[in-house]
């Protein structure tokens, strides 16, 4: 039995060492290459951050961590400590503390406690609060998410800034090239790219309006810190920034039906140049299409 | 069952069933409880059984049911999560042994609505058997996991299972929001009203405090959750569109319908679905509050701090539902207040934790089986807990959210926690329900296979979410840095095979102890509160005429001789 604690005691050490050694890892390795490859730099830790929302998130994962961990080792170590003492001196011996509370500690504990959470709450609140202030910069990058069991399509709305109606119920045809159902009669969405990889230039505002076509599906790629619901029935909308080009991958994260697993797609984060050139291509094919 | 009951009066055929089966006896029906959640825990446990070696070994044909393909392993996740939540989180804590000890503790012969705690039993055994059969039917069961968001619950094309499945689930759940309100109305009445004389709300052992709130809590999520689910079932067959927007194409077929918010589905869901967690929890602290001063030999620290804590957890429970949906498209503005009430929440958990502290602390502390798993109970409470305040932050739950991160966190906090005191109460009133004592030795191995299980399972499952890793994927290898992961996944699976193994330990010990156990004293544990002034196992008639009359608190422990002869505790009843 004593021998089983002291065991215990070390899973426990143990368990806190790996989180910090993960934490001193996560730190220290900075993303500093400038491309990545799908599932590279993956380990059992949050993947490198390519947004610049990923910096303060992580920022603020880490800061939890610590002080969420200090409480988590603090709170287990006490915890075997009064085990132990208990343990050691017997069960013969007299009660040292044999007390029914204590309202100045209790007041204490509790006004410590909601000082932290407090505290917590805040720094959390002003991360969410900046992230959903309206982009600063112009320029912004406007793709149109769809998702359908089980597969991504990202609209672009080319040449004329304006993406064309779409009537799913009357149009949608994914063998004939148009899964999203873009009404053939209106002009502004002959020009409309419909991909199954978003490319958005690097270091611009991504502007997305998210839509499902079925039930609802959740757009996450990891390496920005992004995630958000695509609702049948609404359109939200949501930015990110990305600052590395590269590819990344993206995974549906809301129960969506039997293929929910493999509703993966890629985020490729390209030169302004390539971003253009890439443009200028899928509109031409585009309208030759139609 | 038959040889349990004292004095047997030679009962005919009749009687037996009256006697054992449709019993309105508190203890008869607090009993069936108790197997009812042993066997649903059995095969929810079977169910993520078979996860597991779906997700380690993909291509593993299992004996009788082949290969797993993933709508087989989505319906075992909504029947595995469904069964786990009801049938053993919110009815073992609660109805199991609420019912049995709730009367006993304040000093009543019986609930004080029998026959309304008899009809609940049998509705939800009814609604066991009805969520059960799903496997059975064409279609299997449900794919939407046990939340059933709209649409994909209510469109029955949307994948298989949406169809006999779903409807059977519905079905099965909306029996059981009815038995828990039933049930739940009986225990609040018995607290008001059936508390013996000198059973001060102040002197109610904090169990009671537990069953109490949990009850009220079960009253008002039970009822939303009945009508969320009528709306869904109408949804689904009487052409109503609570949930279902326009313009759906669902397997390439157009859908007619429209005007309905999924949203709305989510809203009601959580608004049930977070009060939900502290059903399944509040009795849990309760019991590991009452067994910790048992057997430290000292008071409660902080009694009255920690019937407040109850409240307040209780209340703030019903105001934080939203932070299930930081990125459901609901207004991002509405996220503040919900953190602000999630993390709020925190302070009179950390109250709890600190008072278990406390209580712990100097203590001549009896390291028995129920001990053991008390201590363990605040050990996952404090490791569970502490990963909440991460997911309150709507910037940090945008990355976790839906990964296995929350999985983890859920699992340590909720299921492990909470069976950690169930395991507690099951070896603490062994000797009261079955008038035996249980295996200490065998109790104390399944103790350390359980709790170090517990940790090796979940703790990597924290750091698979934090890489990212979604929940409720059936296969790794659609996404590549999910496959990436599939090693992790094996070593969680063999750390689950080897704890689930350790589960054999404790049902041999159960019912090697119910036949053959050595028979238990009155008060085997030196325990102040009402029910051990009877003798074990409890007579049918309870108290019979010669009521207890109480003068004293529950937690009067470490007093030195003040007693009888060498005790250090008083019995709530002893002048």
């Amino acid at each position: 039995m004593w021998r089983a604690l002291k065991l215990a005691l070390c899973v426990l050490a143990c368990c806190c060492l790996l989180l910090c050694g993960r934490f001193g890892l996560a730190q220290s390795s900075s993303p500093a290459q400038t491309s990545n490859q799908p599932s590279a730099g993956h380990s059992l830790w949050f993947p490198s951050g390519a947004s610049s929302h990923a910096v303060t998130v992580d920022h603020e994962f880490r800061t939890a961590l610590w002080v969420l961990g200090i409480l988590f080792v603090a709170g287990q170590l006490l915890l075997a400590l009064f085990l132990l003492r208990s343990w050691r001196s017997g069960p013969s011996s007299a009660n040292s503390a044999n007390v029914a509370g204590n309202w100045k500690l209790e007041i204490a504990w509790t006004v410590a406690m909601a000082a932290i959470f407090l505290w917590f709450h805040i720094s959390g609140a002003m991360i969410w609060s900046e992230k959903f202030l309206p982009p600063k910069q112009f320029g912004q990058v406007h793709v149109e998410v769809t998702g359908a069991q089980f597969q991504w399509y990202f609209r672009y709305p080319g040449a004329d800034g304006v993406l064309g109606r779409v009537d799913a119920q009357k149009f949608a045809r994914p063998d004939e090239g148009n899964p999203l159902g873009i009404d053939p009669s209106d002009p502004a969405g002959r020009d409309d790219i419909v991909s199954t990889a978003m490319v958005v230039p690097v270091n611009r505002v991504v502007q997305l309006d998210l839509r499902a076509q079925d039930v609802i599906h959740s757009l996450f790629i990891p390496a920005m810190r992004f995630k958000q619901d695509a609702v049948p029935g609404m359109e939200i909308h949501n930015h990110f920034t990305p600052t590395l080009i590269g590819e990344y991958e993206i995974a549906c994260t809301q129960l969506c039906g039997t293929g929910h697993y493999r509703m993966r797609a890629v985020v490729r984060v390209v030169s302004e140049e390539e971003f253009a050139a890439w443009l200028k291509a899928h509109t031409e094919s585009a309208e030759a299409g139609k | 069952m038959s040889d349990l009951s004292p004095n047997p009066a030679q009962p005919s055929r009749a009687s037996f069933l009256r006697r054992y089966l449709f019993s309105t006896d508190h203890k008869v029906i607090g009993r069936q409880y108790f197997f009812l959640s042993l066997a649903a825990a059995l095969s929810g446990a079977w169910l993520s059984l078979l996860m597991r070696l779906h997700l380690a070994w993909p291509n593993l044909a299992v004996p009788f049911l082949g290969e797993i393909k993933p709508e087989n392993y989505l319906g075992y996740l909504t029947i595995h999560g469904t069964v786990m939540v009801f049938f053993v989180l919110s009815t073992v804590p609660q109805n199991g042994f609420g019912t049995y000890f709730l009367p006993l503790q304040l000093g009543a012969n019986e609930m004080a609505f029998p026959r309304l705690n008899l009809v609940a039993f049998w509705t939800t055994l009814t609604s066991f058997l009805v969520l059960m059969s799903v496997f059975f039917v064409p279609g299997g069961a449900s794919i939407a996991g046990w939340t059933q968001y709209a649409p994909l619950s209510v469109l029955a094309s949307a994948g298989p299972g949406q169809a006999l499945g779903t409807d059977l689930w519905l079905v099965s759940i909306g029996l059981f929001c009815l038995a828990s309100v039933m049930s739940a109305s009986s225990f609040i009445a018995t607290t008001v009203k059936k508390r013996v004389a000198g059973m001060t709300w102040m002197r109610m052992p904090l169990t009671c405090w537990a069953w109490f709130i949990t009850a009220i809590l079960i009253l008002l999520a039970f009822s939303i959750l009945l009508v969320a689910l009528v709306m869904l079932m109408s949804d689904r067959h009487a052409g109503t569109n609570f949930f279902v927007p326009g313009g759906l194409v669902v397997n390439g077929q157009p859908v007619q319908r429209g005007g309905g918010s999924p949203l709305l589905w989510q809203h009601l869901f959580w608004f049930f679905g977070h009060p939900e967690v502290y059903i399944a929890i509040l009795p849990a602290m309760g019991i590991t509050s009452h067994l910790l001063s048992n057997f430290a030999r000292k008071p409660v620290f902080g009694y009255k701090a920690m019937v407040g804590a109850t409240i307040a957890i209780g209340s703030i429970g019903f105001m934080v539902w939203g932070h299930h949906m930081f990125v459901s498209g609901m207004d991002p503005h509405v996220g503040f207040a919900f953190s602000a009430l999630t993390t709020a929440i925190a302070v009179p958990s950390s109250i709890k934790v600190f008072n278990w502290l406390g209580t712990i602390y100097g203590g001549r502390i009896r390291f028995t089986t129920p001990m053991l798993f008390s201590v363990g109970f605040v050990s996952l409470f404090i490791a569970g807990g502490l990963t909440g305040p991460l997911l309150a932050q709507p910037a940090l739950d945008e990355y976790l959210h839906d990964t296995y991160f929350v999985v983890g966190h859920f699992h340590l906090i909720m299921a492990m926690a909470g069976l950690f005191a169930v395991f507690a109460a099951t070896h603490f009133w062994f000797p009261k329900m079955f008038g035996r004592l249980m295996n200490e030795r065998l109790g104390r191995v399944h103790f350390w296979i359980t709790f170090l299980g517990a940790y090796a399972i979940f703790i990597p499952m924290h750091l698979l979410g934090i890489a990212g890793h979604p929940r409720r994927y059936s296969e790794l290898t659609g996404v590549q840095y999910v496959a990436v992961m599939a090693p992790w996944q094996r070593i969680i699976t063999y750390a689950a095979i080897v704890t689930l193994a350790g589960q054999i330990i404790f049902l041999a010990n159960l019912f090697w102890s119910m036949a053959k156990g050595p028979r238990a004293e009155a008060n085997p544990w030196e325990s102040t509160t009402l029910e051990w002034t009877l003798p074990s196992p409890t007579p049918e008639d309870g108290f019979g005429t010669s009521m207890p009359t109480v003068v004293r608190g529950a937690y009067e422990y470490g007093g030195k001789s003040d007693g009888e002869a060498g005790s250090d505790y008083r019995m709530q009843n002893s002048p």
